[in-house]
């Protein structure tokens, strides 16, 4: 489907209204909102700015009260709910703030956890263990991490496997959650050049948010937040 | 992978899992083994006497009757006059008869003397017979015959020369008049196993220079002198009475119990057992609503430690949201958790009631003359353990829901 559209957007937020049920004092609004096939965005914005939000939103954990979000021309909002769970894990990888991987379970376990949702994703690939052993050796992981338990690993480590775990299976949608806030600065920098040559390779568009300027030069765009939220009714 | 992820998340948190597990073990185990002691108690019971369709003894309640002329528990208030008795056995209702006389004891054991009718009369286990396992039954005036607990736990073999003491707990003994053993019966597990059984007779003849419960002083008849007596017996305590016609039980029974020479009681053993039952069934019904209570406490226990580890877990929910489970994996997963913690508690449980019975069962059937049937599984236990699954899934589906609810509106935002 992708291939056929080839120019489409690879998300397109048409007039997003959402507010919590329970806070009504927080509202958000997304009158348009675009990221195009391949790019890479950075989405900066303070915390509690709505950026959370936002990404569920698009990765349909949270239904728009109104609005269409679109991924590669579908309008996902529209899905029942078991087709929207489906979408997320055939179409997009998540990588968390931190605590990104299940501790109790071995490094390779975690990382191959999406394709056991996923057919379209095992489709993508040849030979599991070995594509994954190959992504943690371009993320610098030594080789002996892979059988290891999730929870031994370093935070930056953790990191990393989570994400050859958004990358496995080349999802055409990569969605980071301020990925670096637990590193340190040496750590993120490393850290953002393993994840970003990784992501060129996979030729996968990029959606980060952060409240830090100074990765802005990384990316293909930058867009504040508060340009794109209009305080709704 | 669910599976394998499952047992990689219950391994993690070993200490408080394996800590559930054995508490809802060790209650499982409870109600199993109260379940069994309950069922093996019943059988048991029902089985010691069959066939037989009245007990006669001295005025008494019939449990009491029943205690000592069957279980040979207590004592009996009274004697019957073998008068009386042989007046019963020539009713024309009576089909056959035999005699009991209790009262002594050797080494702890019951000392019963009768007639060798017992042996062909005597049912026990829906009409089983007691057979002799070794040498004979008793021909000479001074032979007994021991049931195969006596024999076990005092190592005694054919030949053994024993003495009987006066009364059931007494420093006294018939040491004038030494016993040997003839015969060791084959296990019944019944109250016989641990009686030692003389003849009437010799009954007669070890009290020959007692009088109201008391040696007379000084007085000691030889043997050989006692031999040449007229031994027959004076009094008797119990008799079981077989009828020709089951209709004319009551009529019988009625009979003795307004016989107006002396005060007697007849019972119809399987009423006196039921009666018996209901009593101790209190006890049991007791400890069995204990047991399920103990069960149902684990359970919620269960759903607690899930419940509890529940809010840590928000994360675990959000990754697994996250790379595409849906809502009802996560309930699945916590389902599965319940399921192999109350399975992996099943199987503990049998193998420690195995351990447990096997421990137990010879005192038991030694102190209680309850045998129980020591079987791995039998039909019952797997039906209650199905149960038991079901059960904890299903109060597992109170933490599952939850969890549920969390993960549809945590999304990406887990506010801890």
């Amino acid at each position: 489907m992708e291939k056929s559209n080839l120019n489409a957007d690879t998300i397109r937020i048409d007039s997003v209204k959402f507010h919590w049920s329970n806070k009504n004092d927080f509202k958000i609004y997304v009158p348009e909102f675009n990221v195009a096939r391949g790019e890479k965005v950075l989405l900066l914005g303070e915390s509690g700015s709505g950026k959370t939000t936002l990404l569920s939103l698009i990765c349909g954990f949270l239904n728009p009260i109104s609005g269409d979000i679109f991924l590669n021309d579908e309008p996902i909002n529209n899905l029942s709910a078991r087709k929207k769970d489906q979408y997320r894990c055939d179409n997009i990888g998540i990588i968390f703030q931190q605590f990104n991987l299940l501790p109790y379970a071995k490094v390779i376990d975690n990382i191959l956890l999406p394709l056991y949702f996923s057919k379209k994703r095992v489709e993508n690939i040849k030979d599991q263990k070995e594509t994954a052993a190959n992504i943690c050796k371009s993320l610098r992981l030594p080789d002996e991490v892979l059988n290891m338990q999730a929870s031994k690993l370093s935070v930056g480590q953790q990191q990393r496997v989570a994400v050859a775990r958004a990358l496995i299976g080349n999802p055409p949608l990569i969605i980071a959650d301020e990925p670096t806030s637990a590193l340190d600065k040496n750590a993120q920098s490393i850290f953002l050049d393993l994840m970003f040559s990784q992501i060129s390779e996979s030729r996968s568009t990029l959606l980060m948010v952060s409240h830090d300027e100074s990765l802005s030069q990384r990316f293909d765009r930058v867009i504040n937040l508060d340009d794109i939220l209009k305080e709704g009714d | 992978m669910l599976l394998k992820l499952t047992f990689a998340s219950l391994y993690a948190r070993l200490l408080t899992v394996s800590m559930t597990v054995f508490a809802i073990s060790l209650s499982l185990m409870l109600y199993l083994s109260v379940e069994k002691l309950r069922t093996s108690a019943y059988t048991s019971f029902t089985d010691t006497i069959s066939q037989t369709d009245l007990i006669l003894g001295s005025r008494t309640s019939s449990i009491q009757l029943l205690l000592y002329s069957v279980f040979r528990v207590g004592n009996a208030t009274n004697n019957i006059t073998w008068e009386s008795y042989e007046e019963i056995m020539n009713k024309d209702e009576v089909e056959w008869s035999v005699p009991i006389s209790l009262g002594d004891s050797h080494k702890g054991f019951r000392v019963m003397g009768t007639n060798l009718d017992f042996f062909k009369r005597y049912k026990y286990r829906g009409g089983q017979l007691i057979e002799i396992s070794e040498g004979n039954y008793f021909d000479d005036l001074y032979d007994v015959v021991i049931g195969a607990a006596v024999a076990e736990k005092l190592k005694y073999n054919i030949g053994k020369s024993i003495i009987v003491s006066h009364g059931i707990k007494s420093f006294t003994d018939h040491d004038d008049q030494p016993f040997k053993v003839s015969g060791i019966l084959e296990k019944t597990g019944t109250p016989i196993d641990n009686t030692v059984i003389v003849s009437l007779e010799a009954i007669e003849a070890i009290h020959v220079d007692w009088s109201s419960g008391a040696k007379i002083p000084g007085q000691e008849t030889p043997i050989e002198e006692i031999r040449n007596m007229d031994l027959s017996a004076k009094n008797i305590t119990a008799a079981f009475i077989g009828v020709k016609s089951k209709l004319t039980i009551f009529k019988l029974q009625r009979w003795i119990n307004e016989y107006p020479e002396e005060a007697l009681t007849s019972i119809l053993p399987g009423v006196a057992l039921h009666e018996l039952w209901r009593i101790i069934g209190i006890v049991e019904n007791l400890l069995l609503g204990i047991s399920i209570v103990v069960i149902f406490t684990t359970l919620i226990g269960m759903a607690a430690i899930i419940f509890s580890s529940l809010n840590e877990r928000r994360r675990e929910m959000a990754i697994w949201r996250a790379m595409g489970a849906s809502p009802n994996i996560v309930i699945g997963i916590l389902m599965l958790e319940a399921f192999i913690i109350s399975f992996l508690s099943t199987l503990i449980s049998s193998i420690l009631l195995y351990i447990l019975l096997n421990i137990l069962q010879p005192w038991i059937d030694d102190t209680y003359g309850i045998l129980i049937n020591i079987e791995l599984l039998s039909l019952k236990d797997l039906l209650i353990f199905i149960l038991f699954i079901i059960s904890a899934m299903l109060v597992s589906l109170i933490p599952a829901i939850r969890a549920y609810w969390f993960s549809i509106n945590d999304g990406m935002t887990i506010k801890i």
